[in-house]
């Protein structure tokens, strides 16, 4: 095939093209991420049978800031980054900032704690639960955040895959966030910041075979 | 030689507004740069450049598939060499060459000029094209390389425009992946 011939056929009648493209991909698949993180709780898992108590409403909307507030960071970059050479200006440092903020939280909180409320403070009723269901929640946030990434071509597919990861660890964290009862800064700071962070580290695996095109 | 940075950002700028023209001269212009970067590229980790053209071919099929994750308010430059690295580094790696081989490079490179006349791939693509779904084979068919519009094709298949453009775009992107899987094989 001779290029002249190619480059004559790709530019036979040119579609005009939206430029929100990449942008709006991301974004529908991130609400329908949520939307099925959300459903996935409510109808597998309830939704935490105290709400309406003292404080619980409280409790779930800080939960929510946590989760919300990472998957707001990690969307914005990944944006950036689903494109080709969007890794060139994007540092990721600020995506750990949620992290940094919430251990800081944490770690005030222990340090006004007597010590025989740590193992309370820490590890909570639900531990085993949370480790497990936020990653398992995550799955479906999971595929479809990396199939509108994959479109969108993005050249450094270990950070993209991260990144994806990162947005369906807090789409599922804030789904998971509606059924837990575990309200303790530390909790949340090391098991919903652990199975996020797990679910980023999955996706900088799989990215470079997932997001190949 | 330096990169006509303005040049080309217009040309890709008045492409993605539906400017079939300054499409045809971009992805001209482009050809060339990419040309000059791949047989320096190849010749660099010791490959013979014969499969330059077919490098080329690939990443102008990327460049026009994926044009919608162009953003405008950024240098066109860049984009292009992003993809044409990813290219090359997908083509090394599936001929078994590791990526260390290749270097750092900057966007600069991408403007190393060998204008050829009459560049041709390996590919086939009356060949390439036959393996496509009916539906996109045919839409391609008519309206890129026949030329009729989107309407009287869509009339001609008895399917909307809609779903002619639909599957120009998936047919193109197929293309795209099968003359990668054709070079594996």
């Amino acid at each position: 095939m001779k290029t002249d011939d190619l480059i004559a056929m790709l530019s036979t009648h040119v579609e005009p093209v939206d430029r929100n493209k990449v942008t709006r991909s991301i974004a529908i698949a991130v609400a329908f991420g949520a939307a099925a993180a959300v459903a996935v709780v409510a109808v597998g898992f309830g939704v935490r049978s105290d709400l309406g108590e003292d404080g619980s409403f409280v409790f779930l909307a800080a939960k929510l800031v946590f989760s919300l507030g990472i998957v707001a960071l990690s969307s914005m970059y990944l944006t950036r980054l689903a494109r080709p050479g969007g890794e060139r200006k994007t540092s990721l440092l600020i995506v750990v900032l949620p992290f940094i903020a919430i251990m800081a939280m944490a770690a005030g909180a222990l340090s006004m704690a007597p010590w025989s409320h740590w193992d309370d403070e820490v590890m909570g009723q639900q531990w085993v639960e949370c480790l497990i269901s936020i990653p398992l929640i995550a799955v479906v946030p999971f595929a479809v955040t990396m199939w509108a990434v994959r479109q969108q071509m993005p050249t450094d597919l270990r950070k993209a895959g991260a990144l994806a990861g990162l947005v369906a660890g807090g789409l599922s964290a804030t789904g998971y966030a509606l059924h837990c009862m575990d309200d303790s800064v530390p909790f949340v700071a090391i098991w919903y910041g652990a199975t996020i962070a797990l679910c980023a580290a999955a996706g900088a695996l799989l990215g470079p075979k997932l997001l190949r095109w | 030689m330096s990169v006509n940075e303005p040049a080309l950002k217009a040309l890709m700028v008045a492409a993605l507004a539906g400017d079939a023209r300054a499409h045809r001269e971009l992805l001209q212009q482009l050809s060339s740069y990419l040309r000059g970067y791949y047989q320096g590229r190849l010749a660099r980790t010791g490959r013979g450049v014969a499969d330059a053209e077919d490098l080329v071919q690939e990443a102008l099929m990327a460049i026009h598939t994926g044009r919608h994750t162009y953003d405008p308010a950024e240098p066109l430059t860049p984009w292009v060499h992003a993809i044409a690295r990813y290219k090359l580094l997908d083509y090394l790696r599936r001929t078994r060459v590791s990526a260390t081989d290749v270097g750092i490079d900057e966007a600069e490179d991408v403007v190393a000029v060998d204008d050829r006349v009459g560049a041709e791939s390996a590919f086939d693509l009356g060949r390439l094209l036959g393996r496509l779904p009916d539906r996109m084979r045919q839409a391609i068919q008519l309206v890129k390389i026949d030329g009729l519009s989107v309407a009287e094709a869509a009339a001609k298949c008895g399917a909307s425009e809609s779903a002619i453009k639909v599957n120009i775009h998936r047919g193109l992107k197929a293309l795209g992946t099968a003359i990668a899987r054709e070079r594996k094989s």
